[in-house]
């Protein structure tokens, strides 16, 4: 066997072992489990939402307003006799794109950010984690309220909103990552046989930074769900009619009295698929950590 | 001591001074001309010059951002385009309810969350421990604003509904019936985290040589785990309440939404509804010095506890 052709067997071998073993640990924790069986029920909810759903997400049948569950509409109806599990169906895709979609702007810019800031150190450390400590001085919440304040109540505001809020988090983990791999001897070999710094982030360092962002990056989604379920809720997300959770609730608010499935269902929704992100960053946590594999 | 506090104070002012440079700028970005929001809707154009002129509105950014700076060291935080009243004075009017609020559920939060943890930890691996896991599990993926509505629907609705009178106040303010549901709402999630942090810190105290020690002397169970394993597991409850504290006051403006508590939350909802940008500019900026004081008090604890951290310091 040549040397080239070891190498590439080695790096199966190693990449083989790694993995089986994470999903292994992953594997026992029965938490994780219901949460990754969760998570694929939701996901083929939401790509399949058009054929799963009774009914559309907006159609209206003034004649049969505030029905109670029943047969004939398992969650009830609403103020408008629009069909509640329909509607919960339709908006698992727009709660899951939230939380995909905000969690990638932190990702890809925090990302960045602390990658930068752990690699290269010095005066651009300083200059962006002094920048993420001012943004984290003020309440996430808050700092969501005043960028759509600034930029408009709509759902793509939200959504801006949300994933700039995620930014300091990331920038915070993918930084102290960085700063544990980038002494390592292949990165010192790799900047040796002249790999540009872009590379090394790019190739080296930030997959063998994985781990912690893979589990924050979980437990986020689950954030920022609710971050803009609530912001929803106050009326500065998603407007009517889109059947987004949080909406739904607070018009399900105004008729608790009457009509308390309004406000019920898309709240269970919400804290199911929370519930499911949350089991699966435990296992995942879990699975990752050495300390806990030993 | 002193020079620890001295210079964790001189280390708030940078941070202050950028979040309010942050504040004023992503309020100078919101859509709609104040002097437009302040007169009347068939003013002349010549009107709306002069109460932008008035107002300093044309004068350069950071001109504008100076004299904002040189009015928060005066304690003038503008003037609500809305009302007409100093906004210093309109947060200062709602702020004892938010304390309060924020005060309550820190309790209710530190009160379930320190004794689950414990229970968890002294009874692990039993029904006990996974309930109490169960629980904070349920509590961390439950939106706030669902749990308010649910315990209205029950103790408010439903109630009156079988006995005739409400058992809790569905809103308003006043009395301890009112705050109890506002604050269990407010209090649930940092419950869960709580008990999350105390059942790890306990477990990892619980394993050291001097509780083993302590057990063989004789001691109580009681005293065992009250006295000398709880002080020693507390750093990190500490440490997760003061840095949870952000997500708190952050749900304190959904809470006092739902049960209409008079609180800053709801000044600032109300204000950026109206389009009050000088109001939402003055809370927002309120809420990062009270995090920020918040943080600086966690932060004293800890030097008061660990002289480690204190000697940094020197």
């Amino acid at each position: 066997m040549s040397i080239t052709e070891n190498k590439t067997a080695a790096k199966i071998i190693r990449r083989r072992t790694r993995f089986e073993e994470t999903w292994r640990q992953f594997r026992k924790n029965q938490g994780a489990i219901v949460g990754t069986t969760l998570l694929v029920f939701l996901a083929t909810l939401a790509l399949a939402a058009p054929l799963a759903a009774p009914e559309g997400l907006d159609d209206q049948h003034l004649g049969r307003r505030f029905q109670p569950p029943s047969r004939e509409n398992i969650l009830g109806t609403d103020n408008l006799g629009r069909d509640i599990l329909s509607r919960i169906i339709h908006g698992s895709r727009l709660s899951l794109s939230i939380g995909f979609i905000t969690t990638s702007i932190g990702l890809v810019a925090g990302g960045s950010l602390g990658a930068i800031a752990g690699y290269y150190g010095g005066h651009r450390d300083q200059v962006i984690m002094r920048f993420m400590d001012i943004i984290l001085a003020i309440p996430g919440f808050i700092f969501a309220v005043a960028l759509v304040t600034a930029l408009g109540p709509n759902l793509l505001n939200l959504m801006i909103a949300v994933g700039l809020n995620s930014i300091p988090y990331f920038a915070r983990i993918i930084r102290s990552s960085v700063l544990s791999v980038k002494e390592e001897e292949y990165i010192q070999a790799a900047r040796v046989i002249g790999c540009s710094n872009g590379w090394i982030i790019a190739r080296h360092v930030i997959p063998n930074a994985f781990a912690p962002i893979l589990v924050q990056a979980t437990l986020r989604i689950g954030d920022t769900i609710i971050i803009a379920a609530g912001l929803s809720f106050l009326g500065l997300g998603a407007q009517p009619p889109l059947p987004e959770w949080g909406a739904m609730l607070s018009a399900g608010r105004q008729y608790l009295r009457d009509a308390w499935w309004m406000a019920t269902f898309p709240g269970i929704a919400i804290m199911i698929t929370v519930l499911a992100f949350n089991l699966v960053g435990d296992g995942l946590r879990d699975a990752l950590d050495p300390r806990l594999k030993s | 001591m002193t020079s620890f506090l001295l210079k964790r104070l001189l280390a708030l002012v940078p941070v202050l001074l950028g979040a309010s440079f942050i504040v004023f700028s992503i309020m100078h970005l919101t859509p709609g001309d104040p002097a437009v929001l302040l007169l009347p809707q068939d003013a002349s154009a010549e009107d709306i010059a002069v109460m932008r002129e008035s107002l300093g509105l044309n004068r350069p950014f950071l001109v504008q951002y100076g004299s904002f700076l040189q009015g928060i060291l005066r304690g003038d935080l503008g003037t609500s385009f809305r009302s007409g009243q100093p906004v210093a004075g309109l947060i200062m009017s709602r702020l004892p309810a938010t304390m309060q609020l924020a005060a309550a559920s820190l309790i209710v939060a530190i009160i379930i969350g320190l004794v689950a943890g414990i229970v968890a930890a002294v009874r692990q691996y039993t029904l006990w421990d996974g309930g109490a896991m169960v629980t904070a599990l349920l509590g961390v993926s439950m939106p706030n604003f669902w749990l308010g509505l649910m315990l209205i629907l029950f103790f408010s609705v439903f109630w009156a509904g079988r006995f005739g009178s409400v058992l809790l106040p569905a809103s308003g303010y006043g009395t301890i019936q009112h705050m109890i549901m506002p604050a269990i709402v407010l209090g649930t999630a940092h419950a869960a985290f709580v008990t999350r942090i105390t059942r790890s810190s306990m477990l990892e105290v619980l394993r050291q040589d001097y509780i083993r020690m302590a057990r063989a002397k004789g001691l109580s169970p009681f005293r065992v785990v009250a006295i000398h394993a709880l002080r020693n597991a507390l750093l990190p409850v500490v440490t997760i309440v003061g840095l949870r504290f952000g997500v708190l006051l952050g749900g304190s403006v959904v809470t006092e939404r739902i049960f209409a508590w008079p609180g800053i939350g709801r000044l600032l909802i109300d204000a950026v509804r109206a389009q009050d940008y000088a109001v939402v500019q003055g809370i927002i900026l309120t809420y990062a010095i009270i995090f920020s004081l918040v943080t600086l008090g966690v932060d004293l604890i800890y030097g008061l506890v660990d002289p480690r951290i204190r000697s940094q310091y020197r």
